[in-house]
């Protein structure tokens, strides 16, 4: 064009833009063709496996008939257990922090270590898991003990979500409320924890799934271990203290193991694990979404 | 902390003292004949060490409409938020002073917060209804507030009072959030007016609504002030003309200096004859 002065090395920029766009779309490729070889290896290898008999058998010296029962009953109880304690306690503890604590320098530490207490390695909060709740508590390698074990490991998650969660409510609802008499609890319990009640349930789901795959603090705790019953076999009652053994951990024992047998069930427990893992967060989007449509209508 | 059941006996108001009438007009106090609902004393408000609001002293005649007007950052809305006691939500606000409801200090020491604030209710400049049902939202304040009557009438009731019952009586349970913005702002005064308040609060209630829907908001703040109290926050000097019985006219110097009363009275004196020359000015629209 003549009647603009024609721009400065304008062909070298556009070319620098494709450059960079290159760059960013071989980064995300890199990532899933990684993932994809991964699935589809394990997919390949672990099918052929994947039936019913090896749902509900024990493990076993002979690949063809191990089965993965204990570990997957003993996650579920684990889980269960997880969750039972870490909820209460982590939107218990975010709705102090957001609504109760005062803001000042204390508090600002708490929520700051907080944050990184959610990046601490697994394997220390398995350390703190074998001393307190195995030997100081003389729970031993029990259902309880891994899940109080795994409810501290999520629980700076599900403080952090939820919170965020809490801090994403319009302030003009807590007004309205306040101006028509409502005392503070109210307000939370009506307004408040309704409003962000999606957001803390992806939250409690993300810890989840984070406590499902840890293996590091269970084999620190003793989990690693040979069991040939389910918690509980022996009265319903007696589940949390009975010793157990999770999916990760029978995956980590059968990789470990030389036979080429082992190798390919342990691809189908990451099968089965990745199941468990999925049927988790389908329930989770299902609930939140459920609960967001409740709020839009 | 025990909450008291809902008001719902007619308001009562002190008889004030007529004042002595002089001999000329102009020095009679216009609100001799009024009762006194609300009356703020040397008023001064804080944020922090920050003084906001300086000596407010001023009386809100029961039943009647009371504008204050003023430029932005003059402290209307501090100045109604503290007739509700709504600003010390916020960290670091105090009063000095008193507000007196019906001859009460608000501020007393045995004085729960949130009983003031069923007894005075508020609307909001944007509307804010609860993201549940219509019929929720209405009921909410007697529902945290124990109501034990039958709450289907009172639901309808309110929204009847608030002219919004004909628009959604077949659509109670849908949500709120589907109502336009002028039927979500009557939403909301029908919610307040469920807890039976004796006053109503409005901050810029129709600020955020189109001229229709504002004159409809207006038509029935008239209807309301036959039995509330109405104290109204607004910019809009035309509004505070047409539905104000007496107006207050705050300002400030700007620069974070706090806001005063530069006026107040019935409000054809602020309009057609006031006597500060700032009052002339904002409301010939020199400034502000």
């Amino acid at each position: 064009m003549q009647v603009l002065n024609a721009p400065l090395n304008l062909g070298k920029r556009k070319l620098k833009g494709k450059i960079y766009a290159g760059v960013f779309i071989a980064a995300t490729f890199l990532g899933i063709v990684v993932l994809v070889t991964l699935l589809a290896r394990i997919f390949f290898v672990g099918t052929s496996h994947l039936d019913w008999q090896f749902i509900t058998s024990f493990p076993s010296r002979f690949p063809e008939q191990a089965g993965l029962k204990s570990a997957l009953m003993g996650t579920l109880w684990m889980m269960g257990f997880t969750l039972l304690f870490s909820v209460p306690l982590g939107v218990g503890a975010a709705l102090y922090l957001e609504y109760y604590a005062p803001k000042n320098r204390w508090t600002d530490i708490v929520q700051t270590n907080i944050s990184n207490l959610a990046g601490v390695p697994s394997i220390v909060y398995g350390l703190l898991g074998l001393t307190v709740f195995v030997r100081w508590m003389s729970l031993d390698r029990s259902v309880l003990a891994g899940a109080l074990t795994m409810t501290l490991l999520v629980l700076p998650i599900t403080i952090i979500a939820t919170s965020e969660a809490l801090r994403a409510t319009p302030s003009s609802l807590a007004t309205a409320s306040y101006a028509l008499g409502a005392g503070k609890w109210q307000t939370i319990r009506r307004v408040l924890v309704p409003y962000a009640f999606p957001g803390i349930l992806t939250g409690i789901i993300l810890s989840m799934s984070r406590a499902i795959g840890e293996t590091a603090p269970l084999i620190m705790i003793g989990a690693l271990t040979y069991i040939a019953f389910v918690p509980g076999s022996d009265g319903l009652l007696h589940a949390p203290l009975d010793p157990f053994t999770a999916l990760p951990i029978q995956i980590f024992n059968w990789t470990s193991r030389p036979q080429t047998g082992f190798q390919e069930i342990a691809a189908t427990g990451i099968i089965v694990l990745l199941i468990v893992l999925l049927a988790m967060n389908g329930l989770a989007i299902f609930l939140r979404d459920r609960f967001q449509k409740k709020i839009q209508d | 902390m025990a909450q008291a059941p809902v008001n719902i006996k007619p308001p009562k108001f002190q008889e004030t003292p007529p004042m002595p009438l002089g001999d000329d007009p102009e020095n009679a106090d216009p609100m001799a004949k009024e009762a006194i609902a609300l009356e703020t004393k040397s008023l001064r408000v804080f944020y922090g060490s920050h003084l906001t609001l300086d000596s407010i002293s001023m009386k809100v005649a029961a039943r009647r409409i009371t504008a204050i007007i003023g430029p932005s950052g003059c402290g209307k809305s501090t100045l109604l938020r503290c007739f509700n006691r709504m600003n010390e939500l916020l960290q670091g606000a105090s009063i000095k002073g008193e507000v007196l409801f019906m001859g009460e200090d608000l501020y007393a020491r045995d004085v729960d917060p949130t009983e003031v604030r069923y007894r005075i209710g508020m609307v909001f400049q944007k509307p804010n209804p609860f993201p549940k049902s219509i019929y929720d939202n209405v009921a909410f304040g007697p529902r945290i507030n124990g109501y034990k009557g039958n709450l289907d009438e009172l639901v309808e009731k309110s929204l009847r009072r608030a002219a919004l019952w004909e628009e959604v009586k077949d659509r109670l349970k849908k949500s709120a959030l589907e109502l336009s913005g002028g039927q979500q702002q009557r939403l909301c005064i029908a919610r307040a007016l469920a807890v039976a308040p004796e006053v109503i609060l409005m901050d810029e209630p129709a600020s955020a609504l189109d001229p229709l829907a504002t004159l409809k908001i207006e038509d029935l703040m008239q209807e309301l002030a036959k039995d509330y109290t109405i104290v109204i926050v607004t910019h809009n000097m035309q509004q505070a003309a047409r539905v104000s019985d007496y107006t207050a006219f705050l300002t400030t110097e700007g620069g974070g200096a706090p806001g005063k009363l530069v006026e107040f009275g019935p409000k054809d004196v602020i309009f057609t004859n006031p006597r500060d020359q700032r009052t002339q000015d904002y409301i010939t629209g020199r400034f502000g």
